[in-house]
């Protein structure tokens, strides 16, 4: 299912983690996460074990390393605040290269970077082995309220209509001699953004009729239910067990 | 088994106003027998969108009763309005208004599953849709990524697939280049059931259908056989319908004739 869906973020392998039902997939790498976050900043090694984790995921998956980190790149400017904490920091100072650093400031940005990008690698690797559509049907039997389910339906489906237009109404106004150089020409394109609105609003309308003529009722048929087997669950359960045993030993050792 | 008698649509006295009080319709009466295709014709704003949208009893309201097949659309009666939604296809102007679901087996698979198919006959109605429409290559592909013609095909068989006793087309023939509204004709043409066009297209409605019914400020102006209507001269004037440059109903009516 889902071909043809050219997503930046979707590798397409024929991989062992490809063939995982979605949910399966979603619960594991939600509960890497929750794992991830609760680690006391503190417990350094815990991060490594994760760290390696991801690194055989990825090579299961068969993701390339430089790949993935060049989509890491994302979580920079979330990075940036955690740079400025160890100055701004208070508490017990440290001098290093002539710079005074607060330990507490030092901890805090650890804590950013090390989870933040833990948890950016562990979801751009479910986006890497999942369609978009499959994440959709995966939060369906995950029993997430089918009205979030069904706008990320739509948002799927319009979303490269709604760019086309965005794309024919920029072309229409540069071929009409429309070059934005300065700030007071941003008029246009600032019409444009709102006439794009009221034609999806006007889409909108059009699609509900479409859907009720095809006896729409409120609820979008549910597609064929085959649960993941158990033997799924078991593998990916792996991931969670294996973070959740290394939080373990860390909180044990040290 | 539908009685010979039981006309496929009987419309009659409908009325509709606009909800700022405009008429939009003034007493249409309209019946179709089952298995005739009718091309519906008439200038902008005739209210052309507006009946179409009162056969499967989108709006209502200002008056008159719709048939289908025997079936009142009663407006409120739930699971009236389900069967009359079943029975009534219309395939809308823009196929992207229409095919709103990711892939086009699950757009296809949208009405049926809204009837209550499920399992392997509602993955047998997709296919019989899809092939009927010559599209069975393109059943998982994105609706986006199809050309325009495709996505107008796909359209109608979102509607075959609800095995509809009348379907309803509007504009069927707009935005396609002449290879693919020729490849619709044969798909149309190929198809048993009763058709209701609506169209500007006035060779199309020729070729196709060999019952015009013209409406203009929401009545029926002129209903009997297209090749007549088209070559009445004072009667297209009269209702702003304008043939193509050098079109010849007559030649072209004989032309078809002798095809078949």
């Amino acid at each position: 299912m889902g071909a043809g869906h050219a997503h930046p973020l979707y590798l397409d392998r024929a991989g062992r983690v490809h063939r995982l039902a979605p949910e399966v997939k979603i619960v594991a790498v939600l509960l890497f996460t929750i794992v991830v976050v609760v680690t006391p900043p503190t417990r350094f090694w815990a991060f490594a074990g994760y760290a390696l984790l991801i690194a055989v995921l990825a090579a299961t998956a068969r993701v390339p390393a430089f790949w993935l980190l060049k989509r890491a790149t994302i979580e920079l400017p979330f990075v940036l605040l955690a740079v400025v904490l160890p100055f701004a920091g208070h508490g017990e100072r440290v001098e290093w290269l002539g710079l005074s650093l607060s330990i507490e400031g030092l901890h805090g940005a650890w804590n950013i970077f090390a989870k933040g990008t833990l948890g950016v690698l562990a979801s751009l690797l479910l986006a890497a082995t999942t369609t978009m559509r499959d994440l959709i049907l995966g939060l369906d039997r995950l029993r997430v309220p089918s009205v979030f389910t069904q706008i990320a339906t739509f948002m799927l489906r319009y979303i490269d209509v709604l760019a086309d237009d965005a794309r024919r109404m920029r072309i229409a106004r540069l071929s009409r001699g429309y070059d934005p150089r300065f700030l007071w020409q941003v008029k246009a394109f600032a019409v444009g953004v709102g006439s794009l609105f009221l034609r999806s609003y006007e889409r909108g309308e059009r699609v509900y009729l479409a859907m009720v003529s095809r006896g729409y009722t409120g609820r979008l048929p549910q597609p064929a239910h085959d649960r993941a087997p158990a033997r799924q669950w078991a593998m990916s359960a792996a991931l969670p067990l294996a973070s959740a045993g290394i939080a373990v030993a860390a909180a044990v050792l040290t | 088994m539908i009685d010979v008698a039981t006309p496929a649509l009987n419309v009659s006295r409908l009325h509709y106003a606009y909800p700022d009080g405009r008429a939009a319709l003034r007493g249409v009466d309209l019946t179709i027998a089952p298995g005739e295709r009718v091309a519906l014709l008439g200038p902008n704003g005739a209210g052309k969108t507006t009946l179409v949208l009162h056969l499967n009893g989108i709006l209502h309201g200002g008056g008159g009763t719709v048939e289908v097949s025997g079936l009142p659309v009663t407006p409120g009666d739930r699971p009236a309005i389900a069967e009359i939604r079943r029975r009534v296809g219309i395939v809308f102007q823009d196929p992207d208004d229409q095919l709103f679901m990711p892939t086009v087996a699950e757009d296809v698979a949208f009405g049926p599953a809204n009837s209550g198919v499920r399992g392997a006959e509602l993955d047998a109605r997709v296919d019989e849709a899809l092939a009927a429409v010559g599209m069975s290559d393109h059943r998982d592909h994105v609706p986006h990524h199809l050309s325009f013609g495709q996505r107008r095909r796909v359209a109608v068989a979102t509607v075959l697939a609800m095995r509809p006793e009348i379907l309803v087309l509007d504009e069927p023939s707009s935005n396609l280049d002449p290879a693919s509204r020729r490849e619709l004709a044969e798909i149309l043409e190929s198809l048993p059931v009763t058709l209701l066009m609506v169209t500007h297209d006035l060779p199309y409605a020729l070729e196709l259908c060999p019952r015009s019914v013209i409406l203009d400020t929401g009545r029926i102006a002129a209903d009997g056989e297209t090749a007549a209507l088209l070559s009445d001269r004072e009667l297209m004037r009269g209702h702003r319908l304008e043939l193509p440059f050098g079109f010849d109903p007559a030649a072209a009516a004989a032309s078809r004739a002798d095809r078949s």
